[in-house]
């Protein structure tokens, strides 16, 4: 247990604003993103009064983070990435303080603190904050030239640099990196991308995927820079402010006119330091999304949820992962108990082109009690990969041929056992005609919310 | 909500549902235009999968708790309150193919050419869906379910009875 955050609150501005009584909301979300929304639209499906307070320091209607590479390859405008219809807080009746950072969290008086001064005070507190991107500490990072990569922000900032700057070194080759070098190239700008692992995408896909995808990028002139890492980034002999090139780790130097870190995010647990929220790896949930502190939930890429491959709780800073958790922690803070399925690792990516699917575990080097079942990658693109455990479905990789990778992704999430069809698993006719008639017949009949009771029937 | 459901004793793999399908989806709505002089082609969001002398023809069951939707990164994915119907806006759709990842009936498709996603729609602004209204041997069954929650247990009946059919 940690000590609670009296202290902190007894240091407000005035003993007035301390006795005035902060206005309250029932259901309070700090985050404006996937899980936040989530959330918000799970509360309103249970509890259509309840007042809802969305807090973002993003001054946005909630747009899809995802998109912002579209957004700087200028493919998109704002509009048309918003999550929802401009009018869905009204709609919904929710209250959204855009704009603003809350300062702190007092969890024993449940009120937040926000930097303006205001206070608003809640019932149930749901902590969507997200993720922090890295940046590793490195001599020249405050140059101007230097920027990370999660936000509209970050690309706005990116997008108006970026026509004064020709080449570009992106520190990272995972899922940011890899979507950010596509938007650059989209601009004209020479791209080099720095990835630490002996291949990029490495923990999203496996090494032959890898391979693939490294192609695609080479083939639009990337230039790929593997075991590598930036030490530091230097001005320019002109003006020092200014990047004007990087030298790595192995003393090599490169003339560059912007630096971009891709290289992930970290769950962003600042706001409940000290509290008694307990924080591991991110911020740490039951299968209700519940915290350990009464009241307070977690979701998205702030929390660790259930891994259903790995049977742990991870943070998996993906989408998907942030709207399912963000639905089942709106449902039960609405009071509707719902427990989470959990979730994956899980991308899918399409590369210039190349589309690819992985999720679970895709690369199990030294288990030897799992099972490989490969395709091998053909001329025409395609390659396919199951990893078995107990002959059942733990890891996927789909690439080129990705139409049917659903059917496995859902065997695997449902805990099938395949070992009378796991041959037919890499066919390219694979389909539910591949399932044995029962097995067929339950997939096809059942209703998702069904599918858990159904799980020891195939048993 | 009622998606089209398939007798598979029933269907010969004569693969009209696709073909009508795509025609319905085409600019032109001409058989012969729309496959011969249309580019991109249009294409067909219901697919016959032909294993080991099964023939099931599949496509989006617009099921009640949408992986696909849940998953979309875009807000492009969404599921008609009033209809049930599932459906992609194309403007928002960015190809990205994470529905495609998470639909356990492998019912979404790359429209490779537009880099977005196509899905059965169920033919807005038809009486019944073109696969139904074209197949001639009536595998494809467009079943009225009623209350939500019976469609599943309609559809059982109707793969059960097919045993006897």
């Amino acid at each position: 247990m940690a000590t609670s955050t009296t202290g902190q609150m007894r240091q407000l501005p005035s003993a007035s604003a301390r006795r005035a009584k902060a206005p309250r909301t029932e259901y309070l979300i700090i985050g404006n993103s996937a899980g936040g929304i989530a959330a918000a639209e799970a509360i309103r499906e249970v509890d259509r009064e309840g007042a809802i307070t969305i807090v973002s320091e993003e001054p946005y209607l909630a747009y899809s983070r995802p998109l912002i590479s579209d957004y700087l390859a200028g493919e998109r405008s704002l509009d048309s990435m918003l999550l929802r219809l401009p009018d869905f807080y009204e709609r919904n009746k929710i209250e959204a303080l855009l704009g603003t950072k809350v300062a702190r969290v007092d969890f024993d008086h449940k009120l937040i603190e926000l930097e303006d001064g205001r206070r608003v005070a809640w019932r149930k507190l749901l902590l969507a904050t997200g993720g922090t991107p890295i940046i590793p500490k490195l001599k020249g990072s405050h140059r101007e030239g230097v920027f990370t990569f999660t936000t509209l922000d970050d690309a706005k900032k990116i997008r108006e640099a970026v026509d004064r700057q020709r080449k570009v070194v992106v520190i990272g080759g995972g899922l940011i990196g890899v979507s950010l070098a596509q938007a650059l190239v989209h601009r004209g700008v020479v791209v080099v991308m720095v990835e630490l692992m002996d291949r990029v995408l490495g923990t999203a896909l496996d090494v032959e995927a890898s391979h693939l995808v490294e192609e695609a990028l080479r083939r639009k002139q990337i230039e790929i820079v593997l075991g590598q890492t930036v030490k530091e980034i230097v001005g320019r002999p002109e003006d020092g402010r200014r990047v004007g090139g990087v030298i790595l780790e192995d003393g090599r130097t490169m003339a560059c006119d912007g630096v971009v870190f891709g290289i992930g995010v970290a769950p962003r647990a600042e706001l409940v330091k000290g509290s008694a929220v307990t924080v591991k790896r991110g911020i740490v949930v039951d299968r209700h999304m519940a915290t350990s502190c009464r009241g307070v939930y977690a979701c998205g890429d702030a929390a660790e949820g259930y891994d259903f491959v790995h049977k742990t709780n991870r943070p998996i800073p993906v989408w998907p992962n942030a709207v399912a958790g963000g639905q089942v922690a709106g449902y039960n803070m609405a009071g509707r108990p719902t427990r989470y399925e959990g979730s994956t690792g899980m991308n899918a990516l399409n590369c210039f082109g190349l589309s690819t699917v992985a999720a679970g575990l895709v690369e199990p080097k030294g288990d030897p009690s799992c099972e490989v079942l490969v395709k091998p990658s053909a001329a025409n693109g395609t390659y396919r990969k199951i990893v078995l455990k107990n002959n059942r479905i733990v890891g996927m990789v789909f690439v080129g041929d990705i139409e049917r990778s659903g059917i496995v992704f859902g065997l695997m999430k449902d805990g099938i056992n395949v070992r009378h069809f796991k041959e037919t698993l890499l066919s390219p006719d694979f389909g539910l005609g591949s399932l044995p008639d029962g097995l067929r017949r339950k997939r096809l009949s059942l209703p998702n919310s069904q599918r858990s009771e159904a799980r020891g029937n195939e048993e | 909500m009622r998606p089209v459901y398939a007798k598979e004793d029933v269907c010969i793999g004569c693969g009209l549902c696709e073909v009508y399908c795509a025609l319905a989806h085409s600019i032109s709505q001409d058989l012969i235009k729309a496959f011969k002089k249309e580019h991109p082609r249009p294409l067909a969001r219901i697919r016959v999968e032909r294993t080991d002398g099964l023939f099931l023809p599949m496509q989006c069951r617009h099921c009640a708790d949408s992986p696909c939707v849940y998953a979309c990164l875009t807000g492009a994915m969404y599921k008609d309150p009033d209809s049930g119907v599932v459906a992609v806006e194309p403007e928002k759709c960015s190809g990205c193919w994470t529905c495609i990842m998470v639909c356990p009936y492998g019912a979404i498709t790359r429209d490779i050419d537009r880099g977005i996603v196509a899905k059965c729609d169920l033919c807005p602004g038809r009486d019944v869906p073109a696969c139904v209204a074209n197949c001639p041997n009536e595998a494809l069954v467009w079943i009225e379910d009623g209350a939500a929650g019976r469609a599943s247990s309609l559809a059982a009946t109707a793969q059960e009875g097919i045993g006897g059919y």
